[in-house]
């Protein structure tokens, strides 16, 4: 089933076309990566989904609904979960309190002046914790913990929204290597038992050919190729102006690893 | 009307343009660099003019030539700049890093201090200058007198522009303050030498404020108003232009410089509302100003300035606060008449600065002109019992009315920015409001005010009002306390922590920042109500920048991370003004100096050592 359809984006920047007719479809359970160089319009089109920028043109549509345009508050109200490149939390709060947050806002009782915040919603958000592994951190001060642990909870808070649809951009940026492969498996063992689609953008290969579904390949705002990690990997094109030789050796990893549990 | 009259407005409207873009420039050049707003600048300007007084009549003696004239302006600049630099080593220095409202605060310290060096070195008393050799005539312009010296002022505007246009683009050191304004960090990692730059910009910026002020001497008298008046039409001409732009602030300079040659004739009492009115439409469509950039995003977040884990009260903090209120309750019993009035200053202030944290502490809304809606509930209160002669109780009610109804259509504007322009923008609503409060003379007593806003007979005695003080004060803090710890206040602390994220997970940041304004209006709006009947009289101090700065010298003071600091911070700031001010005639010195003496040494406030206390008990 078509979760998300992008028709014709397009965005530019002064003379600058970060984005040029970008489309694409994703669909329920499944992980969608984009890739592409530096500059190639990843975060432009991610941030055109997201309601962070308004496209010049196009069409982004969520469950038959069409959001282009609409700000991020009620993107996220339309049930779409989103990580930043840069983990963005409550700095001032515990980590459970971070949830909490996400919750009171996701049933709309953030202008409430009678109730307790902290009493609200805990058992919740302490499901949710324990579901990225972070519970036993609930009422530690969110800025105590391992930048690692703060991209879990992000997780977590954008898990709040029930979300159909979760961004994520870049959501290893910043992370030691074994906690990136930890955090990609954490994302993508929720997002195929509850049937989320996510859409992410990465640098980190290992990540990408591991985890994604199928692919979209960015450059200089247009889609240069698409399909299965396997697909990808074989476009000419595609190894010439981005992976090269080091991208395709980390795909080629990448693909080997995955094989062998079906293999041996 | 002539066209003679029309031509020579507009050339007054060119002159006056010209002297403000003078005085901004360096304002916004130093923004630019330090990303501080120096308050001060209204000092340095003040001082060029008082050097000015001194030196150029002195020069004058041995020659009345133009020459010695220009000299002398030229080297009271210069001096003020040599203050400028003074300034930087001493303080900015020290305060680059803090969170802007404590440099805020901090460069207002030291305009306090100027204003009371001012008044020791040169008296109360105005001190008219020389006026210029060679340029005391006239000129007619179709038949119309205008005066050669202003004449020649139009053209000092355009050839500062100039000249700051050849430093900016044909030396290093204006290179590197273009550098800088674009990105400081970068400059930085580049290995420039940042304190050189940073004092040598100071110095420019204090140069052009003394040169400003030096130029006026023939037009106006040195006075120790100049400051205060000044900087406030300087804050608009660089808020308008874009912080940091000097073609900016030339434009806008020249904008508020017509509008208020025309405004003038077509509402003549009204102009300073014009030039603010201007700022809000600009600020609304360019929300960094004509010319200005927005501010770079952080890399890293930072922990916020403000309260970090509001914790619910311990048995230690309730014993304390059933003292304190027990203290309130019976003291009408043991205290004389004037323990009762402090007592009763206190429980008001203890509510407008509680209110004022609500949006510091907890939203993390710079609001600098917070006694706007303080002032508002008090005039409220007392023309709705002098003019309309409605007894206590209506116009009690009517005082957080007011206060709330105008901050939430100021806040409606306010909220749409951030960071210092948000800061500013409060600041010129709170002029506004004074400028109408002093001006509307029929209506508002003007700068006398309006005296005998009593009490209803019943509440009449100092000791029932007090009790009815303490009722309304301690209830609405009790209130706003607590939706400090319901959903709505978490949420600005959300906002407050990460706009980004908050926005994400679907709050409304605007509305919930502008219902938050409107709450805090309210309460110290109720706060002025208070305040009006207990002294009887409402005068335009009660909405006027010193007035603000004391609510945010109550919250610094206090701690503006604890929850209950500000009550801790009135009560300590009132006592000690109380006591202190009729003992000298330098109080302004003295709490100048005690502000920026908090923000170096003792950031935390009251609040922040108790906790600190509890810590470690």
């Amino acid at each position: 089933m078509t979760l998300l359809t992008v028709d014709g984006l397009n965005k530019s920047f002064g003379g600058v076309r970060a984005a040029r007719d970008v489309s694409f479809e994703l669909a329920a359970g499944e992980m969608l990566a984009i890739i592409g160089p530096n500059g190639a319009g990843k975060s432009t089109t991610f941030n055109m989904v997201g309601g962070q920028l308004r496209p010049d043109s196009g069409r982004v549509v969520l469950g038959g609904e069409d959001i282009t345009g609409r700000p991020p508050r009620e993107v996220c109200r339309m049930r779409v979960g989103r990580t930043f490149q840069v983990a963005q939390t409550f700095l001032s709060m515990s980590v459970v309190q971070n949830v909490q947050m996400a919750l009171i806002a996701q049933a709309g009782r953030t202008r409430e002046m009678a109730s307790r915040a902290t009493a609200l919603y805990r058992a919740e958000a302490l499901a949710l914790l324990g579901k990225v592994g972070m519970e036993a951190e609930a009422d530690r001060p969110i800025g105590e913990l391992a930048y690692g642990d703060v991209k879990r909870v992000e997780l977590a808070i954008a898990l709040a929204a029930a979300p159909r649809l979760l961004l994520m951009d870049e959501p290893t940026a910043g992370m030691a290597p074994r906690e990136r492969a930890s955090l990609m498996q954490l994302t993508a063992g929720i997002a195929r038992q509850d049937g989320i689609g996510v859409l992410f953008t990465e640098h980190d290969m290992d990540a990408v050919f591991a985890h994604a579904d199928r692919i979209l390949v960015l450059v200089r705002g247009e889609i240069i190729a698409r399909g299965t990690p396997e697909e990808v990997r074989a476009d000419d094109e595609v190894k010439r102006v981005y992976l090269g030789t080091t991208g395709h050796a980390a795909a080629h990893r990448a693909a080997l690893r995955a094989r062998k549990p079906v293999h041996g | 009307m002539e066209p003679g009259f029309l031509v020579v407005q507009a050339l007054s409207g060119l002159a006056s343009a010209s002297s403000l873009f003078v005085i901004a420039s360096g304002l916004t050049l130093v923004f630019g660099v330090t990303r501080i707003v120096n308050f001060a600048h209204g000092s340095f300007y003040m001082l060029g003019a008082y050097m000015a007084v001194t030196i150029v009549p002195w020069l004058l003696e041995f020659d009345r030539s133009p020459w010695l004239f220009f000299i002398g302006v030229l080297a009271s600049a210069a001096v003020v700049g040599l203050l400028g630099v003074a300034m930087e080593l001493l303080l900015l220095r020290r305060i680059y890093k803090v969170p802007e409202l404590f440099q805020l605060l901090a460069t207002f310290g030291v305009v306090l201090m100027v204003q009371d060096a001012v008044l020791k070195i040169w008296g109360p008393v105005d001190i008219a200058g020389p006026r210029a050799p060679g340029l005391r005539h006239g000129v007619y312009i179709l038949d119309q007198r205008f005066p050669a010296y202003e004449l020649f002022l139009i053209f000092v505007g355009p050839v500062v522009l100039g000249l700051l246009w050849l430093l900016m683009h044909r030396t290093r050191f204006g290179i590197l303050i273009r550098a800088a304004t674009r990105d400081r960090e970068m400059v930085g990692a580049l290995g420039v030498n940042q304190a050189l730059l940073f004092t040598g910009t100071l110095f420019l910026g204090a140069f052009l404020a003394g040169l400003g002020g030096a130029l006026q001497i023939p037009r106006v008298s040195a006075s120790g108003q100049m400051d205060i008046s000044i900087i406030t039409e300087v804050f608009v001409v660089t808020v308008i232009g874009g912080m940091g732009s000097v073609t900016g602030a030339f434009l806008a300079a020249l904008l508020i410089g017509q509008l208020q040659a025309f405004g003038v004739l077509i509402f003549p009492k009204i102009t300073l509302v014009l030039v603010f009115l201007l700022m809000a439409a600009v600020l609304v469509v360019k929300p960094w100003g004509l010319l200005g950039r927005p501010e770079a995003a952080a890399g890293r977040a930072a922990l916020p300035e403000g309260i970090l884990h509001p914790a619910p009260f311990d048995h230690v903090g309730r014993l304390i606060a059933l003292l304190a209120v027990a203290a309130v309750l019976v003291l009408p019993l043991f205290g004389d008449a004037y323990v009762m009035k402090v007592v009763t200053e206190v429980l008001v202030f203890a509510l407008a600065a509680f209110s004022l944290n609500f949006l510091v502490g907890n939203g993390g809304i710079v609001s600098f002109g917070h006694a706007a809606y303080f002032g508002l509930g008090a005039y409220a209160a007392g023309l709705l019992v002098t003019r309309l002669g409605l007894p206590m109780e209506p116009a009690l009610l009517a005082a957080p009315i007011a206060g709330g109804a105008f901050a939430a259509l100021f806040g409606f504007f306010v909220v749409r920015l951030s960071g210092i322009y948000l800061a500013m923008l409060t600041l010129a609503f709170a002029q506004i409001a004074y400028a109408v409060c002093f001006q509307w003379v029929e209506v508002t007593g003007g700068d006398n005010g309006v005296v005998g806003v009593w009490p209803s007979a019943w509440a009449s005695s100092r000791h029932v009002y007090l009790y009815l003080v303490a009722a309304c004060s301690i209830g609405a803090i009790l209130a706003l306390r607590h939706v400090l710890y319901a959903p709505f206040g978490a949420t600005l602390r959300a906002a407050r922590d990460s706009e980004q994220r908050a926005d994400a997970i679907g709050v409304d940041v605007r509305t919930h920042r502008w219902l938050g304004f409107t709450l805090a209006g309210a309460a110290a709006g109720l706060a002025g109500g208070l305040y009006a009947f207990s002294k009887g009289s409402i005068d335009p101090t009660l909405l006027s920048i010193p007035m603000s700065v004391d609510f945010l010298a109550m919250i610094l003071l206090g701690g503006i991370q604890t929850v209950m600091g500000p009550l801790l911070g009135a009560a300590a700031f009132h006592a000690i003004k109380d006591a202190v001010m009729p003992l000298t005639d330098y109080w302004r010195f003295l709490l100048g100096a005690a502000i920026i003496a908090l923000v170096l040494i003792f950031p935390r406030g009251l609040g922040g050592a108790y906790a600190a206390l509890r810590a470690r008990a």
